[in-house]
């Protein structure tokens, strides 16, 4: 453990007072911070001097800070989740930085994710494409045995890496169209892998693109800065399955 | 004493196999056309509030559902990791229904409701076979059946999971179902809403207060009946492995309208969490307990050993839960588990730089099995642990400790899960009913979701049929709504206006730095009692002297926290106190006075086979301690044993 090495590091955030005002970049040096901390602590640590001082502290988004709930966010130094792959901004670690350092951070960026104050963001965007379609519509009641639906392990295996997304909106952020793509690709070939999703593989593939369209999000053009930036290692293969799906969909669509 | 009710936990007649069904046909039914005459209020997305939100909705009921993250996804049950249980006997090595409920009744040492525990072993098959038609992505063997493991200690394989996402996909799974319904415009999701207060109109439960985390604004919400699915309170403790948003503010402040409070001590403490590492620490991270099935947890012989791990050489190494509990070895209960290790580092043989960890170590297995086999079993949990302490455990052992993980105490709520305030109701981590005071692993989903899916759909029919509530209905104008709006907001303005000098947090570190010293692993009389005094001083230190920046419009973490923080000064007290009552060890709840010779725990059957619900006097006035009397007819009380 290296307790001893504490850095002082020069931090440019983005303030933003709600979602009518202007916001800017604010710089802040912050000193005592040991590399063992994790981000969101180093933050933590920001706000209690904010607070000591009468000012308002820096708003973000976190809840789990296990790297599952999708909470948090942050644009740092460019990047979406910060310079470790596969790894949520609550996951990342002050180490990953040298003392003297500085760091900007801003917000998550797109059209459809207004901000909120600072650093949080509006996403119910991704609320109203799953409600448009990602789902398999069975009630509750007394389905059958659990046994009964055979899947193969190697699409059980596919279905599950990409049902690992979040939803934290890093591949909107990163994307230079702010294309929900990767999201929404990720949820309908979780569903389109299993025999469960079939029935209504077609109708969910073109009601949560056309979701998604509607909300403002943008086309995919294959830069594949989606994939780079998802702390879940989603695949961009899953966007060529939508693709897929979507041209089947529309090729056999009678409406 | 004469104050004392007895609370009756309305336990359908009839043998225990047949209450539920008996329940079942006996309950009242809401005519379907008169349905979508009724408006449910149903507080928290977890698997609680989201399995029951999506259901009572394809019922045809009203929903409006209230969250305080910004999607209903993100509910602190997307965190669980191990799996969920059920009878299934897919394996064919021996469950069945019986067992299951047993081994809850036992590991909850016999401080549960055997009907309820009864119920949710019946209902946990329903809850595999409703998420595999919903595509919830479980683990699969190669025949394309699902895969369950061993888990917990669990002498059977009964748990289901999906790689170590178990929470996460069960969740993703009623929050679909939920999302479903809002599609079609029958569940009105409100997120970003914060509850702040409920509402009672002529002694029933009609609607609640929130708080616009976004705008500061106070909204009325008014319905036929409230649904708290609001999860744990470990958060008490500042530290815990519970997400930072969990709070116990709505169950609080439905206690402070009636609902009674059962069981506040009983805390769950997991043990094997990462180490706290500095004072800035926010919350603590779970290393799965699959990994006792492997790990060998020990430490030095000597005390105050500083040399490294791999520096100890074998025979200097003390492998106390092997020693001490030959037939389950690393595999004893969490609550074992844990104080043990505390133990171990009482006695100053805790590793690290802290001196308050020990070691789960994997050489023998790694030996045994190649290091692929393990990584291919753990590979995520180790790069977690290697990404937060900076540290590879396939060369050197982890450090673990126990950390506050889970909650068995909440809401008290009859067989119908509905509280002593008639009209609301508890589900999910957020009510006392099925674990007794002590959960196993992998029971918290199945509690969750047995609750949403299928019980409140049958007792809240009853409920609302049984009212005649359709001829009685109440809106946003009756003036007990302005008078909870307006007591709300006092409380909401008074944090803002004591602009004191010490930040929420600090308070918020404080009380937990309070309740882990004394109200933690081992308690005793005296460290109850310091708990309760030094309390009530942080609480009058916490309103005179609080700084919350900020204003009342617009996003305020700090006073949002604040609120939380308030309730949790009054919460932490009756954990306290009711863990002075109990004068007796169950389960997490640990007394040191009350040990058999070999250091477990000594129940006192005779005098506290019972629940104690507490009822609310006044913030300063001692609260009353009702009881509900647990009867055991089909699982014989005896002493717990893993030697
Ligand atoms: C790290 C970890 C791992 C775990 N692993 C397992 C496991 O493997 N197996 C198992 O069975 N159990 C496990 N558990 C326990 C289990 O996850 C929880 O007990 C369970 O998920 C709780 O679900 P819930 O629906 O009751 O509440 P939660 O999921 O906690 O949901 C609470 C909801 O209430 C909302 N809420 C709270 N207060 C308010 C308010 N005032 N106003 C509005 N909304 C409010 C929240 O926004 C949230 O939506 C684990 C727990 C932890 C911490
Ligand atoms: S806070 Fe939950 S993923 Fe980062």
């Amino acid at each position: 453990m290296s307790s001893e090495n504490l850095m002082t590091l020069n931090l440019k955030i983005w303030r933003q007072k709600n979602n009518k005002e202007k916001g800017e970049i604010v710089d802040y040096t912050i000193d005592g911070i040991s590399p063992d901390a994790s981000f969101l602590e180093m933050l933590d640590i920001l706000n209690e001097k904010l607070i000591k001082e009468g000012s308002d502290p820096v708003a973000y988004d976190h809840d789990c800070r296990e790297g599952i709930c999708g909470m948090c966010s942050l644009m740092i130094n460019g990047q979406a989740h910060g310079p470790e792959a596969e790894t949520t901004t609550c996951q990342l670690h002050m180490r990953k930085y040298k003392d003297g350092d500085t760091i900007v951070i801003e917000p998550f960026r797109a059209r459809a994710f207004p901000v909120l104050k600072d650093l949080m963001i509006d996403r119910q965007a991704f609320d109203d494409i799953i409600a448009a379609g990602g789902f398999v519509n069975v009630n509750t009641g007394n389905p059958q045995d659990a046994n009964a639906i055979l899947v193969p392990k190697e699409n059980a295996e596919l279905a599950m890496d990409a049902a690992s997304c979040i939803g934290c909106a890093a591949c909107v952020a990163s994307c230079k169209n702010a294309s929900a793509m990767l999201f929404v690709s990720a949820k309908v070939s979780q569903l389109a892998l299993l025999p469960q999703g079939q029935v209504e593989a077609d109708e969910r593939v073109k009601n949560m693109v056309l979701k998604m369209d509607e909300l403002g999000f943008g086309n995919c053009t294959n830069e594949a800065e989606c994939e780079a930036s998802c702390p879940k290692g989603i695949s961009i293969s899953n966007i060529a399955r939508l693709n897929r799906d979507f041209l089947k969909a529309a090729v056999t669509s009678n409406d | 004493m004469s104050d004392i009710k007895k609370l009756d936990g309305k336990v359908p007649a009839g043998d225990i196999q047949d209450k539920w069904d008996n329940h079942r046909f006996n309950m009242k039914l809401v005519n379907p056309s008169n349905k979508r005459k009724y408006h449910v209020i149903v507080v928290g997305t977890g698997l609680a509030g989201a399995s029951a939100a999506a259901t009572l909705s394809e019922l045809g009921y009203q929903v409006s559902t209230f969250c305080i993250q910004d999607s209903p996804r993100r509910a602190h049950s997307i965190a669980a990791q191990g799996g969920v249980n059920a009878a299934k006997n897919y394996p064919n090595d021996g469950d069945s229904v019986w067992r299951l409920f047993y081994d809850t009744v036992k590991g909850g040492d016999y401080r549960s409701r055997e009907a309820n525990v009864y119920r949710l072993a019946q209902v946990s098959n329903n809850i595999i076979d409703q998420c595999a038609a919903q595509g919830v992505p479980f683990a699969r063997e190669y025949g394309g059946t699902l895969s369950n493991r061993s888990f917990g200690g669990a002498q059977v394989s009964r748990t289901f999971y999906a790689r170590g996402q178990t929470g996460q996909q069960l969740l993703l799974g009623a929050y679909s179902a939920m999302m479903k319904e809002v599609g079609k415009g029958k569940v009105k999701s409100y997120t970003r809403r914060e509850m702040v207060e409920l509402v009672i109109v002529n002694g029933k439960a009609r609607g609640i207060i929130t708080r616009n985390v976004v705008t500061g604004e106070y909204e009325k919400f008014s319905a036929d009946a409230v649904l708290l699915c609001t999860g744990g309170y470990g958060n008490t403790y500042f530290l815990s492995s519970n997400a930072m948003a969990s709070n116990g503010s709505a169950a609080w402040k439905a206690y402070k309208k009636g609902a009674m409070f059962a069981n506040p001590c009983y805390t769950q403490i997991h043990p094997t969490c990462i180490p706290q590492h500095g004072d800035f620490q926010s919350k603590l991270t779970l290393m799965s307990e699959s990994l006792r099935n492997d790990g060998r947890v020990w430490v030095p012989k000597a005390k105050a050993d500083k040399r490294a791990a791999l520096d100890i050489p074998e025979e200097e190494r003390d492998y106390y839960l092997e020693e001490k509990y030959p037939s389950f070895g690393n595999l004893v209960p969490r609550d074992v588990a844990a104080r043990n290790a505390k133990q171990q580092s009482d006695l100053g043989k805790g590793v690290g730089s802290t001196g308050v960890a020990v070691y789960l170590d994997f050489a023998d297995a790694i030996k045994r099995d190649g290091i692929e086999s393990i990584r291919a079993k753990y590979g995520n949990l180790f790069e977690m642990y290697q990404r937060i302490t900076d540290e590879n455990p396939y060369e050197v052992p982890m450090r673990i400790f126990p950390a506050v993980h889970y909650t068995m105490g909440g809401l008290w709520v009859d067989y119908n899960l509905m509280t002593t305030v008639p009209g609301c109701f508890a589900l999910g981590e957020a009510n006392f009913s099925d674990h007794g005071a002590n959960r196993l692993g992998a029971s918290a989903l199945m509690q969750g979701l047995a609750d949403g899916y299928f019980v409140i759909p049958f007792t809240l029919g009853n409920y609302l049929a049984g009212e005649d509530l359709i001829n009685q209905k109440v809106d946003t104008s009756a003036k007990e709504f302005d008078e909870a709006l307006t007591e709300s907001e006092a409380r909401f303005t008074k944090l803002l206006g004591i602009n004191g000098n010490k930040s929420v947090d600090s308070f918020h570190r404080e009380l937990g730095v309070v309740m882990w010293d004394n109200v933690g692993m081992a308690r005793t009389e005296e460290s109850l009692k310091t708990a309760i005094s030094k309390i009530k001083d942080i609480r009058a230190d916490f309103w005179k002297n609080v700084k919350v920046t900020g204003t009342a419009d617009g996003i305020n973490i700090e006073l949002e926290k604040a609120n939380r923080v308030a309730d949790f000064l009054e919460l932490g007290e009756l954990m306290a106190r009711d863990a002075l009552e109990r004068k007796e060890s169950c389960g997490g709840h640990f007394r040191d006075e009350y040990q058999t010779e070999d250091n477990e725990a000594r129940r006192v059957d005779d005098e506290f086979c019972h629940v104690a619900a507490w009822e609310f006097t006044s913030v300063d006035k001692e609260p009353i301690r009702n009881i509900e009397e647990l009867s055991f007819e089909n699982v014989a009380l005896s002493q717990r044993s893993y030697k």
